[in-house]
């Protein structure tokens, strides 16, 4: 019997509710709000409660993906990256640097949002940056 | 911390009585309370009860957790940290055939009486215990306080309340007595999926239904209600229902719920 509670914090957003996640046997089988950490309180919210669900969800994207021919096809990351920069790249040079947007995320650090709009100001100089939580 | 608890736990675990504890850790460093298994009698690290605390005492669903196992693992037998109300869990799903007795030993600890007081419990303590004093019943003030409004006055005071509902299902998820593989405030024709806020009185009082002659009363739904609905008082209610017309208390005694109406297998009867 490998039975397991692991602390941790919420991966959905910004507010970081402490949660435990509990195993058996390597696989996470419920979730529990922390009840001593001070930004939640014993308590969470529906996505708090069902990230024990997600992890092992066969909809779930786990290689990078690109669209060939109107299906998505499983690519490497680098061959993704490379397609990524080099179409941003085009677009910019074609249409100018407001042609393109910066979508960033809550579930983000604040230094990887703190890059992330860095990256889009000074190497591709829009403004154009905005997050998920205005969705 | 209680020292003879502590005590108690090593020694079932070194004398092979039970094969893990379940129980509570206050991790190194951040000092935060979780649940935790202990498998080995000489190593106790971090260990928690609650012990004397008042209502700020950190309680988790170790019930739950136990029963989850217990599904995994039905042969392991397991101890377990029971407050009265954890007691009365355990012994609510022997007599719904979801716990075998013979799978569980407890560990009692009697609640402190500012506990007690805090939770209006009605017993605040297992019928054995390591640890702790017998501190007397408390009866519900809050119950008292909304039974005597006038009805349009307690009306408005439950639709307010459920009126803030988030629809976060944190009531059922942590409730040790919702076992159901299917739940009916999952169930399209009752409630409404994708839906905030859920629908004003009909979630709550469907939960509440099926929470007479069965809620423990240990108060976790309160505690994790995001936007503090007095859940308890709810529950509290609808229990003293299902007293006043059967005498039924869920968690005492070996009498089965009078709404237990099917009955079951002679091999199902752990009780």
């Amino acid at each position: 019997m490998n039975f397991s509670n692991v602390s941790t914090i919420c991966p959905y957003c910004g507010c970081g509710c402490g949660m435990i996640l509990q195993t058996i046997d390597q696989e996470i089988i419920n979730t529990l709000p922390s009840k001593s950490n001070p930004i939640n309180e014993g308590k969470l919210c529906i996505k708090g409660w069902n990230v024990h669900d997600f992890v092992v969800s066969s909809q779930r994207a786990t290689q990078p993906l690109i669209r060939k021919d109107g299906d998505l096809k499983e690519v490497s990351w680098n061959e993704v990256l490379e397609y990524v920069a080099k179409e941003l790249m085009r677009i910019k040079d074609q249409y100018g640097p407001d042609s393109i947007a910066f979508m960033s995320s809550a579930k983000c650090t604040n230094e990887e949002n703190f890059l992330f709009q860095k990256l889009a100001r000074a190497v591709v100089g829009t403004n154009n940056v905005d997050h998920c939580a205005r969705l | 911390m209680s020292e003879k608890i502590a005590k108690h736990v090593s020694e079932l675990l070194k004398q092979g009585k039970i094969e893990a504890f379940i129980g509570l850790k206050e991790q190194q460093g951040s000092k935060h309370i979780i649940p935790h298994i202990y498998t080995d009698g000489d190593n106790l690290d971090g260990f928690y009860t609650g012990f004397n605390e008042g209502a700020d005492a950190k309680r988790y669903p170790l019930v739950k957790t136990l029963f989850h196992i217990s599904k995994r693992y039905p042969e392991a037998r397991l101890g377990i940290l029971a407050r009265g109300c954890d007691e009365r869990g355990l012994k609510e799903l022997y007599k719904w055939n979801q716990l075998n007795t013979e799978q569980v030993v407890t560990v009692g600890l009697a609640c402190s009486k500012e506990l007690a007081e805090f939770c209006e419990c009605y017993k605040p303590y297992p019928d054995e215990f390591v640890e702790g004093e017998k501190v007397p019943g408390v009866d519900s003030e809050r119950v008292k306080k909304v039974s005597a409004l006038e009805e349009p006055e307690r009306l408005k005071f439950w639709l307010d309340k459920f009126s803030r509902c988030i629809k976060c299902y944190g009531c059922r998820n942590i409730c040790p007595m919702c076992f159901c593989k299917e739940c009916s405030l999952e169930e399209m024709e009752f409630i409404e999926t994708g839906k905030i806020p859920p629908e004003n009185p009909i979630f709550h009082l469907t939960r509440a239904v099926h929470m007479a002659g069965r809620c423990i009363d240990c108060g976790l739904c309160e505690e994790a209600c995001p936007v503090d609905i007095p859940l308890r008082i709810l529950y509290k209610k609808v229990n003293n229902i299902i007293m006043d017309h059967y005498s039924y208390r869920p968690g005492f005694g070996e009498e089965k719920s009078p709404l237990n109406i099917l009955g079951s297998r002679p091999d199902e009867n752990n009780s």
